[in-house]
């Protein structure tokens, strides 16, 4: 029996997905961030600045229309604070989301010429995002610093804070999942990309970004809120920083759950998705 | 040691005619109400391009891109793929290069497989060109302590040391093919693939993918996959022809024979019969009936090559008495330029025919067709004592093909003029 290197065959399993040439392609991983990373610098005059101009700028139109105008309580925490953590560890969830979303279309031109695993310029992108994070939360904690030093008692900070990275991978999961679950879609449906945009919208608006679950009265309203996956993360991040909000395992777990569903079908759909997309685009 | 290294089995691709997505969902809900509801057509059914051009495509209808191909290649060997325009030739090297995925049968390969089609793959014009060595490597599948080993290698056979932490897009053109043909060239594949279609444009590329074939394939004793509509570099470099036809393979074997073939079998016969066209001029007393193009053997072929022992043939009928005084045929390239007028007048040679319904022939012979590789048609007219008998322009269209005029495998990139035997003293 001779042995080959490499076997070409029609589509594989739903469920056969090689996690060991994901590995291997690892390079190419790191690569891609470089690559990212590199052009998001070079191509602005000031930069990472920027990442941070946005969520300033966001805040302080909150501040205006949702805490003067609107007046929606913020838990009694510091406007600023309340908007900007929201923003924060959102913007990382739409961050990721709107870049994963367009692998397909951004990349047919190397998908048609080379192959390496495909999944590789999802996970790329949702690596280099956590340098813009990472910028975005470093501007956050100045800001928090601030507040925790001369404000006494404006901040509660908790033991929770040490659940932020399980927060960040959550964000994360949901970001990649959705994003990868999307992009697949889009190669049959160009249309769908008009959603792109505002549905992350309106998704902020149906989650508690700029405003606290006890906002919202009890009742039907509050349930629907609570279904919502994002609801624990917003809440835990607030919650683990500022003292405000609402935190329990039980939700939490529900929210890994799900995101461990939904990037778990992603995979799938992508993965069915990869191998014969050239095809179709 | 003769190994096969690239086992075909049973492979097959199917494209969907029709069922493909349209693109959008309004699309798919215009076609779902149309087809199910009204019973009407698929109104987005794409017109069959896979294979037969001229049909359309029955609803739903499969289109096997290619079908059940059975293929082994051997170490060392340098293969030929060709086939005219939708014969499945690039869908092969797609399934080869893993770009998309064999609708039934398995490819099995044996060591590194890469194609020179990736060259420059992921490049980004911000990133220098270390960085962008590293981009392009690790896209085709090294890793980086290999990238590492082999950049020194790299930099120098590209010549870019200098400008080594320069962004590329302050490269010229030239340093950045370079660069990336240095990269893959330094991939150190087992198998190479080269799509000579996909590299058209840059013609000192060209000849350096070609070089480094060669050199690939006969010092190295490596594989190479070659895909070109140039029969001259395949007569020169491949030693077995492979020739695809709708998907399905015609010949497998000695390189001049799937030549012969492909030529033989390439193009289908000029629109409408020359005898029915309305747009001539005369056609009362004499009309052209036909135009053949034939190899020395008197058979039949679709394709002319440049070098090419070769006849036209061209086939006529009289409609009335009359006496033919001269048969032209001009040969005019796709810019309308006329590259060659033969005139059976002016080598004093008339056809002895006079009578009504009388049909003849006349043959122009090439000992070496002289054009260089192009699109061409032929204007034919003929003079009777009565005035114009016919002409007719645009008569019918021959393809040339590339080829080795002169006899040392090689051709001149400007396709222009007529080819013609000289000697050069220096």
């Amino acid at each position: 029996m001779e042995k080959y290197d490499l076997i070409i065959r029609p589509k594989r399993h739903a469920f056969d997905i090689n996690f060991k040439e994901i590995w291997q392609y690892r390079d190419l991983l790191r690569m891609f961030v470089k690559r990212d990373i590199i052009t998001v610098y070079k191509q602005t005059i000031l930069g990472p600045i920027w990442f941070v101009v946005q969520p300033i700028l966001t805040t302080l139109i909150y501040m205006v229309v949702f805490g003067r105008i609107a007046q929606i309580s913020t838990d009694g925490t510091p406007q600023i604070l309340f908007y900007l953590a929201g923003i924060t560890i959102w913007n990382y969830f739409s961050e990721s989301f709107n870049k994963t979303a367009q692998t397909f279309k951004e990349n047919a031109n190397i998908f048609g010429k080379v192959y390496f695993p495909r999944l590789i310029m999802p996970f790329a992108k949702v690596t280099s995002g956590l340098i813009k994070f990472g910028i975005q939360f470093a501007f956050f904690m100045a800001v928090y610093l601030y507040y925790l030093l001369t404000q006494e008692g404006a901040v509660q900070p908790n033991w929770s804070i040490a659940l932020l990275p399980v927060y960040i991978i959550l964000m994360a999961m949901f970001g990649l999942g959705t994003g990868i679950i999307f992009t697949s879609w889009t190669t049959k449906y160009r249309d769908l990309t008009f959603l792109l945009t505002f549905g992350v919208q309106l998704l902020m608006y149906a989650s508690p970004v700029i405003y606290p679950v006890s906002s919202i009265p009890e009742g039907t309203m509050r349930d629907i809120l609570l279904l919502n996956p994002f609801t624990p993360i917003l809440e835990g991040f607030k919650y683990a920083f500022l003292g405000a909000g609402h935190f329990s395992w039980a939700s939490l777990g529900y929210s890994a759950a799900v995101a461990t569903v939904i990037l778990f079908l992603g995979i799938i759909i992508f993965h069915k998705t990869e191998r014969n997309f050239i095809d179709t685009v | 040691m003769s190994n096969t290294v690239i086992k075909i089995e049973n492979l097959s691709k199917i494209y969907r005619l029709g069922e493909v997505g349209t693109g959008t969902l309004s699309h798919d809900l215009n076609r779902f109400v149309r087809m199910n509801i009204l019973g009407q057509d698929d109104p987005y059914a794409k017109v069959g391009h896979v294979n037969d051009r001229t049909q359309k495509a029955e609803k739903g209808e499969l289109v096997a891109a290619l079908r059940d191909i059975n293929l082994e290649v051997k170490e060392g060997e340098v293969l030929g793929i060709i086939g005219k325009n939708g014969a499945g030739k690039s869908t092969l090297l797609k399934l080869l290069s893993r770009v998309t995925s064999p609708t039934t049968g398995s490819i099995k390969v044996k060591g590194r497989l890469a194609s020179l089609l990736e060259v420059g793959t992921g490049f980004h014009p911000e990133m220098t060109g270390r960085e962008n060595i590293y981009m392009n490597g690790t896209i085709m599948g090294m890793r980086k302590w290999e990238i590492d080993r082999k950049l020194d290698e790299i930099v120098e056979f590209a010549g870019v040391a200098k400008y080594l932490d320069t962004p590329t897009k302050r490269y010229s053109s030239g340093m950045t093919v370079r660069l990336g043909f240095a990269i893959a060239a330094h991939l150190e594949p087992e198998i190479l693939v080269v799509d000579e279609v996909l590299a058209v444009g840059d013609a000192e590329f060209q000849k350096k993918a070609i070089g480094k074939m060669q050199d690939v394939s006969q010092n190295q004793g490596r594989t190479v996959l070659f895909v070109s509509h140039n029969m001259a570099s395949i007569q020169y470099l491949c030693n077995r022809a492979l020739v695809l036809q709708n998907g399905g393979y015609l010949f497998d074997g000695d390189v001049s024979d799937g030549i012969n073939l492909y030529l033989a079998n390439n193009m289908a016969k000029s629109e409408k019969d020359l005898i029915d066209r309305t747009d001539r001029k005369g056609g009362y007393n004499f009309r052209f009936t036909n135009v053949n193009l034939l190899n020395e053997r008197h058979e039949k072929i679709n394709l002319l090559q440049a070098g090419l022992k070769c006849k036209i043939e061209l086939e006529y009928k009289l409609l009335e008495n009359t006496k033919i005084i001269g048969i032209r045929m001009l040969i005019v390239d796709n810019k309308g330029v006329v590259r060659i007028l033969c005139n059976s007048g002016l080598v004093n040679q008339t056809p002895k025919i006079f009578n009504k319904t009388d049909k003849g022939k006349v043959l122009f012979s090439f000992s070496k067709f002289p054009l260089p590789e192009g699109e061409y048609s032929l204007q034919l007219s003929c003079y009777t004592e009565d005035g114009i008998g016919d002409d007719i322009e645009h008569a019918y269209s021959v393809t040339v093909e590339g080829g080795d005029f002169y006899g040392f495998g090689k051709e001149a990139v400007v396709k222009e003029g007529v080819l013609v035997n000289y000697d050069v003293e220096c």
